[in-house]
């Protein structure tokens, strides 16, 4: 006799859970209790067990697909059992990662000639979001108390939330936003321009529980010295010669384009950081395009310096003056100043000791860099002038944690006061 | 009170009215000498004479037509229909004549007429002899359909409207005509277009009306063993639609299951569903069901005919799903 394994409500307002990884392969001899998958719920990843001894006869959803609670994922029996079990129909298998070209394409291509018959071409859907079911009542009488549904478990149809599931729900009694998880590895495939990565339950949860808070872009802000002294001699050992190239007579090399670059490779090594808050998903860039902020006469533009990783020190230089110098004279297309995965502004040549820049949404961070300037600080054991620099980072909460912008601020850091990496 | 049968109920009003006011007369097949198909007119010839008491060939739409004609000269005429299935002959002059009149004289040429008859199922009479059309007349500007489900509401009803100055479609229950309960005296009348609480609850609004009211009592007795709370709104009315009672009833029970003898299709539940989504959406705790009679003719095989019909059962399983109790 086969025995479904169903996903279980692990936590009191659990009413769907990512299956994250399945910890017994099809095949496998299982006894009762024994660990068959690490689960999501909207609070934490908690390990599904077996209740029932026997053969892990069949799995019906992979790892990563979220699954309504009470649906069938697995099928313990005995071997050679015939399992007729249907694939769970509210399993919903994480968004495919559509491989597309950055968005700015879209907007200079010409109109292609009609295809007559053909059909029209969907843009890869983004998941639907995962709305919360509630009778009109439960939601007018949740917002009244301030009860927060997504932590209300719905006990109606598919788990539509009614009056009575909120009877026991208090104003504020809403579970405290979990500690931020520290930065999360984003693997990506090579070739991908970016992975779209399903909110998770406690991403969805942070991200609503910060735009309450603060408004709807929800920014915190890291700031961290650099040390500028051997950027400093390598800048003027860079510039010493000059130096001729296809382009011509190379400009001079400044800081801004050591900080793009550094950024650039910094962001390479945290994905985590060069991502997009799509509102029911989060696109994290498998390229890097950096934003740089232009003041021009009336405001600021951010032409973007595209795959800013793959770039050279001195293409990056020559392309920054370009655009800095076509923005200024109003030239730029749209595609060259939209697109960017993360921006730099830098008011250093303002004498500014440090500032907060706003984020460019959907961009999740901005870097803003101060002036270098000589300070006393302490070096190897002696208080010695030395050049410093401060930068700060503007995050989005929803897609960047404390952690997460700290690792690659510290990255960004490293980099810059050991330069050479940077040409490595 | 007397206790009277939904039958004499209304023939007292007839009386009543006739006696009040001589400009009311009754006409239709079988009203007179044979004293009514289902002895609603019992007596009125004798009192009243063949003047006022109109028998009449089989020619719904001819008599009909003559009673549009007599109200826009003046006189209060009560066309019977053997019963409203047969009405459908006469449909023309409802919906294009009586409805009309009023709007299309620019208002100097009402038509006060009512007609009435039974409507709804009896007990296998078949497909063309048990329809419920309340919502076809409903559907219709200028017409008032009003359809009693108690002797007291019967005669209220009635007396209202043969002094009503519009067309007004009166549809009894023939399964209701036996029906009794205690009838105010004389004077007697009940304003039409509001609606009645037949049975106050806290957990559920079953909306009603005409026959469905005690099929809509018999489950709210059933629930309430169950302890689920109904509160059962008797329409009276169909147009105009009693939509505030419906309003400040789902508003405390928050769930709501309507309840018809008819069609399912743009039925007189369809137009309820719509006023309370619109007008009162954050009161719902789950969607507003309806149970009406099958999608079908009506079939003439008992069981079948059963199968069709609205009963208690059925009510009681859409109200389990609105309340969140069902057991399955």
């Amino acid at each position: 006799m086969a025995t479904k394994v169903l996903m279980e409500a692990l936590s009191p307002t659990m009413e769907e859970g990512r299956l994250v990884e399945w910890k017994k392969k099809e095949g496998d001899t299982v006894s009762a209790g024994d660990v068959l998958a690490e689960v999501e719920t909207d609070k934490a990843v908690m390990d599904l067990v077996a209740r029932a001894g026997g053969t892990l006869l069949k799995q019906l959803v992979t790892a990563g697909t979220t699954v309504p609670v009470a649906e069938v994922v697995a099928v313990i029996g005995q071997p050679g059992e015939e399992v007729a079990v249907e694939k769970p129909a509210g399993a919903k298998a994480a968004a495919p990662a559509p491989v597309a070209p950055p968005a700015p394409a879209a907007q200079v291509a010409a109109p292609a000639a009609p295809a007559p018959s053909a059909a029209p071409q969907t843009a890869p859907a983004p998941r639907p979001s995962e709305r919360i079911k509630a009778s009109p009542l439960a939601r007018k009488i949740a917002t009244e108390r301030g009860v927060d549904l997504a932590l209300v478990q719905g006990s109606g149809p598919d788990g539509r939330i009614v009056i009575k599931d909120l009877e026991s729900a208090r104003s504020g009694r809403v579970a405290p936003t979990a500690a931020p998880a520290a930065g999360a590895a984003v693997a990506m495939a090579p070739g991908e321009a970016y992975r779209d990565v399903p909110l998770s339950q406690i991403r969805k949860t942070i991200a609503k529980r910060l735009v309450q808070s603060i408004g709807p872009v929800p920014t915190f802000y890291l700031t961290t010295e650099v040390d500028m002294e051997r950027v400093w001699d390598a800048r003027e050992a860079l510039n010493a010669g000059g130096r001729k190239g296809a382009e011509g007579e190379s400009p001079k090399i400044s800081f801004n384009d050591i900080v793009i670059k550094a950024v650039a490779s910094a962001l390479r090594q945290h994905p985590a950081c060069n991502a997009w808050w799509q509102e029911d998903h989060i696109r994290y860039w498998n390229e890097v395009h950096v934003s740089m902020a232009v003041a021009v006469e009336e405001g600021l533009i951010t032409p973007v310096i595209r795959y800013t990783d793959q770039k050279t020190l001195r293409q990056i230089s020559l392309e920054s003056r370009d655009l800095a110098a076509r923005a200024r004279e109003r030239r730029l297309t749209p595609n060259e100043y939209s697109g960017g995965t993360f921006s730099v502004s830098n008011l250093g040549m303002f004498d500014i000791d440090q500032f907060t820049a706003v984020i460019n949404p959907p961009e999740a961070g901005i870097l803003a860099v101060g002036t270098i300037e000589q300070k006393a600080v302490v070096h190897e054991g002696a208080l010695v002038p030395r050049r410093r620099m401060r930068i700060t980072m503007s995050c989005d909460h929803r897609v960047i944690d404390g952690a997460t912008g700290a690792a690659f601020l510290r990255t960004l850091k490293t980099m810059l006061e050991n330069p050479l990496a940077l040409v490595w | 009170m007397p206790t009277l049968t939904y039958r004499d109920a209304l023939n007292q009003a007839l009386r009543e009215e006739m006696q009040r006011d001589p400009d009311v007369f009754l006409m239709g097949e079988e009203v007179g000498v044979y004293q009514g198909a289902y002895k609603v007119s019992r007596g009125l010839l004798e009192e009243f004479g063949p003047n006022r008491v109109v028998d009449t060939p089989i020619t719904e739409l001819g008599f009909a037509g003559v009673g549009v004609g007599a109200a826009m000269v003046g006189l209060r005429p009560i066309i019977e229909f053997m019963t409203w299935n047969f009405a459908l002959l006469a449909i023309d002059q409802l919906v294009n004549s009586a409805a009309k009149m009023r709007y299309m004289s620019g208002g100097q040429v009402g038509v006060p007429i009512v007609f009435r008859g039974p409507s709804g199922s009896a007990l296998q009479l078949a497909a063309q002899h048990s329809q419920s059309f309340e919502s076809m007349y409903a559907n219709i500007p200028g017409l008032k359909v009003v359809m009693p489900a108690t002797p007291a509401d019967a005669k209220g009803l009635l007396k209202s409207a043969i002094r009503d100055d519009d067309p007004i479609v009166f549809m009894e229950g023939e399964m209701l005509y036996n029906v009794k309960g205690e009838v105010p005296e004389g004077e007697y009348t009940l304003p039409i277009g509001v609606a009645d609480i037949k049975r106050p609850g806290e957990h559920v609004t079953l909306v009603c009306h005409a026959k469905t009211v005690a099929i809509a009592l018999k489950a709210a007795q059933q629930l309430e063993a169950d302890g689920i709370s109904a509160e059962v709104i008797d329409l009276r009315t169909i147009r105009p639609l009693d939509t505030a009672a419906i309003f400040e009833s789902v508003g405390k029970t928050h769930r709501c299951v309507v309840v018809e003898e008819g069609w399912p299709f743009a039925g007189v539940g369809a137009q309820v569903v719509d006023e309370i989504q619109r007008e009162v959406f954050d009161e719902l705790d789950g969607p507003v069901l309806r149970v009406t009679g099958a999608d079908v003719p009506m079939p003439y095989n008992k069981r079948l005919e059963k199968a069709a019909k609205v009963d208690a059962d059925k009510v009681v399983d859409a109200v389990r799903k609105v309340t969140y109790t069902a057991n399955s």
